[in-house]
């Protein structure tokens, strides 16, 4: 949990909706997870929103959307709707998550195993 | 160099340059860590993760964003739920993310796309308040998330027989429980080991019925 008090302009609704110019979370694409892995194609450009540009470095090596909320600091949602201007602008590509839990893959458990074991 | 800068805090740091996944990095899972206040969940995250965890945060209104807010942004009655969170790479593809709940319970299935997708989840239990668990167990097999139990052992915990916690939890059999230090390493490796043998069983199952 996050403390409550001695938030001000940085964590401030307003600010927040600034940012994102007002969208909320449903706007984005259905696609963006918590761990849908995010890539700039290129550098930031002169001129962007100081959020986007520091999305773009950040996203240098592919990072997750929940990491990129931790760097920045801000709430996925709004995370969420700034990275959908990036892919909107082709600035960035999104790796998809692999597909719901419903249906794990055999092989990609497997995968995971051969992972953990050789912690 | 320019130090006049230096009395204000650094700007959103990045991950450290060894903490980069490689470019080839192109699918990432997730694992939920649920359990009530103080069981060990970010201890379990941060004694399996690579990196240092990390914190990311929602906001959510008191119905909770992303369950359709019908109140629209009138709704000022929001929060801010942090959640802790570490990362394993499993091989140069595939990535497993691991997230720790917040205490407050009520906000865990408000947090939209927690649930959604993951792997499975693993419940983190302390045997002196196993009745914090009854909910979240009932709230998984509502969902169909998989879970397995994992109890976390404390100095003063009374040592039960795994027995007495399926029926105290009213697990089905083949649901794991297994013991566990979360401060080790190897043993909440081996709790995400017992999980993902777990979700190897069940997709054998499917596959055969
Ligand atoms: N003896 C023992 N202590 C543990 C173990 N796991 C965690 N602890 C201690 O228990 C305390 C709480 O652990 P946390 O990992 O912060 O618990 P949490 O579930 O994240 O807590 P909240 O986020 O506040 O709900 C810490 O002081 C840990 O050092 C364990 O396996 N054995
Ligand atoms: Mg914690």
């Amino acid at each position: 949990m996050s403390d409550a008090g001695g938030r001000d302009w940085e964590d401030s609704p307003e600010r927040l909706y600034v940012i994102t110019g007002g969208r909320s979370g449903s706007s984005v694409p259905a696609t963006l997870d918590l761990v849908t892995l995010i890539m700039a194609r290129s550098g930031p450009k002169p001129g962007m929103q100081p959020e986007h540009a520091a999305i773009i470095r950040l996203c240098d090596a592919p990072l997750s959307v929940a990491e990129i909320s931790a760097y920045t600091g801000l709430p996925v949602s709004v995370v969420t709707v700034l990275i959908g201007d990036l892919l909107a602008g082709n600035r960035v590509v999104a790796r998809a998550p692999v597909p719901p839990a419903r249906l794990p893959d055999r092989a990609l458990i497997e995968a995971v195993i051969d992972g953990l074991q050789r912690l | 160099m320019d130090f006049r800068g230096s009395e204000q805090p650094a700007p959103a740091a990045g991950p450290r340059s060894e903490d980069a996944l490689p470019a080839t990095a192109a699918a990432a899972v997730k694992v939920v860590i649920v359990g009530g206040f103080g069981v060990g969940k970010t201890t379990l995250v941060g004694s399996v993760s690579e990196i240092r965890p990390l914190t990311t945060e929602e906001t959510m209104t008191q119905a909770g964003v992303g369950v359709d807010d019908t109140a629209g942004i009138g709704d000022k009655t929001s929060t801010t739920v942090a959640m802790d969170f570490g990362r394993i790479s499993i091989n140069e593809e595939l990535v497993l993310y691991l997230f720790g709940t917040p205490g407050q319970e009520r906000f865990w299935f408000l947090w939209r796309g927690l649930f959604e997708g993951a792997l499975g989840a693993v419940v983190l239990v302390d045997t002196r308040r196993l009745e914090v668990s009854f909910d979240v167990i009932g709230r998984l097999e509502e969902r169909g998330v998989p879970f397995v139990v994992a109890v976390n052992s404390f100095p003063d915990t009374p040592g039960y027989p795994v027995d007495e916690l399926r029926a105290a939890l009213d697990l089905p059999e083949a649901v794991p429980i297994v013991m566990c230090d979360a401060r080790e390493r190897a043993s909440s490796r081996d709790v995400l080991m017992t999980l993902m043998r777990y979700l190897q069983t069940l997709a054998t199952t499917r596959e055969a019925s």
